[in-house]
């Protein structure tokens, strides 16, 4: 094929990246953004099997490549029927698992395409090109490793609590500085040897990184995790002097890039703190654990009159809603209580699930209209005159101590002000406290009323209590 | 304009087009974001045909295979799981949209 024809339709084809992104600006573009992202990656895939032959052969690497194209296609064939029925199967509360493993394997194929391209070009490599695979092998190896922890973490095959041991951050520098130092030897020997070192020791850094970090703190890791990968992606492209590979990557950096910011941003908390927080946290003192306050406690009909007679309630959906599985209840009582002529929005914390946006998609899944989905900024100037609060399976991202407390671990995190709201309504499996282990004030305010119970027990109960007024 | 100078150019205008595009995107749909840019980048899977192609040993060969195979499914499954959410974000007309549509 001509080479101005192939590098224009790899032109069209980064456009349609960028339009994929675009799409998603509204859900009413998005699907078709994707689609047309789809279709760009498939065309791509047929294009490159067409590639002119100057193409992928950087420096002077031998002409004499042989051609290998039915093992390519088994190969590919292959990756389909693993991917598409784990993406169809995947069930939506597990899909941080499953982005986590898709950017893995990912940064996982971006290091190899380099580790080849740099083993055929041998003593040929130009400087800049060993700079560039030496990034892309140790990003992609740190993402590789990394990803698959937090998916080892989310799917709970191991614990979700930061694990740090005596020595942990003495190790992790340790490992840090070995990566460092075997790529600067890799540059100055351009061996075989200290590439295979540097990949190893980057894989042990990418598995030391993310064992400390908390489950809560998983939505910044998959975001941080997303931009490495797209960097790695970036930089192979340099390494193969493929445009397109360059500009994917680099969409990919920049969106991993701002969501890690935001997320940090809506925890309050610096990037650094998040992933290193684990080595420098002090123990909580469990004072107040053992004193038992009197609580009030309602019944299901006593929460289901309370909404009765509210003209504007607002659910708070945590990821203890997607646990028991209560979205498609919960949308069933708004839309009744909607249909009582009662206002109700639903207030979403950023952080509510496992990764940005997680919320919005698990109650996408239950079918409420997004446009009853209400950011944080958005939805607390409306709290006082919100007669009714219902807080379903969350407890961190409403609790006063993030503003009251300073020095518990939440301190600072911008939260969902419902104590300005009427009443409010705790639905809770017990007294345990919530994910950071903090206490919360909330629960003792006398607007607060709790009910105990399965999520998706207490909401049926509501529902029929409220069918009955 | 040098080779290394002109691919730098591109990377460097991409930083800006990609936060553009990003910042635009609407909270609702970072997930979908995440998952969308993941299958993007899944687009490595044409550097792994290129060196498999032109593999010129066994270790080469195996090793760009595996990379195949891991952006195949990087690239198939993300794309495939980003359409499955966003349907789900469709507009489709519902029971709560007739009954109490004010607001």
């Amino acid at each position: 094929m001509n080479r101005n024809l192939y590098d224009l339709l790899g032109l069209c084809i980064a456009v349609s990246f960028i339009l994929a992104l675009k799409g998603l600006a509204s859900p009413k573009s998005a699907r078709r953004g994707n689609l047309i992202g789809a279709a760009g990656a498939t065309a791509a895939t047929v294009l490159v099997f067409f590639a002119p032959q100057e193409i992928g052969q950087s420096g002077t690497a031998t002409a004499s490549g042989h051609h290998h194209t039915l093992l390519i296609l088994l190969a590919i064939l292959f990756g389909v029927v693993v991917g598409v029925p784990a993406a169809r199967k995947i069930q939506m509360t597990q899909m941080p698992q499953l982005v986590a493993l898709f950017n893995g394997v990912g940064g996982g194929a971006a290091a190899l395409v380099s580790i080849v391209e740099y083993l055929k070009l041998g003593s040929a490599a130009s400087t800049p090109d060993v700079v560039a695979t030496v990034f892309t092998v140790i990003v992609g190896c740190v993402s590789f490793a990394g990803s698959v922890v937090t998916f080892l973490k989310l799917q709970e095959i191991m614990t979700t609590r930061p694990v740090v041991f005596a020595g942990g951050r003495f190790l992790i520098a340790g490992t840090l500085v070995g990566v460092l130092a075997s790529a600067a030897w890799v540059i100055h020997s351009m061996g075989n040897t200290s590439l295979l070192v540097m990949g190893l020791l980057s894989l042990l850094f990418g598995v030391l990184f993310v064992l400390p970090v908390g489950g809560a703190d998983v939505p910044i890791v998959i975001s941080l995790l997303n931009a490495f990968t797209g960097l790695t992606v970036a930089a192979s492209g340099y390494v193969l002097q493929a445009t397109l590979l360059i500009v994917a990557g680099t969409l990919v950096g920049a969106s991993g890039t701002i969501l890690t910011r935001l997320m940090a941003t809506a925890m309050g908390r610096s990037l650094f703190g998040t992933l290193f927080g684990a080595f420098t946290a002090k123990p909580q003192a469990a004072a107040a654990a053992g004193e038992a306050r009197p609580v009030k406690s309602g019944s299901p009909d006593d929460v289901a009159i309370l909404l009765n007679y509210a003209q504007r309630v607002v659910i708070v959906p945590g990821f203890g809603l997607a646990v028991a599985q209560a979205q498609h209840t919960v949308r069933e009582m708004a839309d009744l209580l909607t249909s009582k002529g009662i206002d109700v929005a639903y207030g979403i914390h950023p952080v509510a699930g496992r990764m940005p946006g997680h919320m919005n998609v698990l109650l996408a899944e239950a079918n409420v209209p997004y446009e009853q989905l209400v950011e944080m900024d958005e939805i607390n100037p409306t709290f006082p005159q919100t007669d009714v609060v219902l807080v379903v399976g969350a407890n961190d991202v409403v609790n006063p101590a993030a503003r009251t407390t300073p020095g518990c671990p939440i301190f600072g995190m911008p939260i969902l002000d419902v104590s300005q709201a009427g009443n409010v309504i705790f639905l809770k499996r017990s007294m345990r406290p919530g994910f950071a282990g903090i206490e919360n004030e909330l629960l003792y305010d006398p607007k607060t009323t709790l009910l105990f119970g399965d999520a998706k027990d207490s909401l049926t109960k509501v529902v029929s209590a409220l069918k009955n007024l | 304009m040098s080779n290394g100078l002109a691919l730098l150019s591109i990377f460097v205008l991409s930083v800006f087009i990609g936060f553009e595009v990003v910042s635009k995107v609407s909270t609702t749909l970072h997930t979908p974001l995440m998952s969308g840019a993941n299958a993007i980048h899944g687009i490595i899977l044409i550097g792994a045909i290129t060196v498999a192609d032109r593999a010129v040993n066994n270790v080469q060969l195996s090793l760009a295979i595996v990379a195949v195979v891991l952006a195949t499914i990087n690239m198939v499954g993300g794309f495939v799981v980003t359409d499955r959410m966003l349907e789900m974000f469709k507009g489709k007309p519902r029971k709560a949209s007739q009954t109490g549509g004010e607001k």
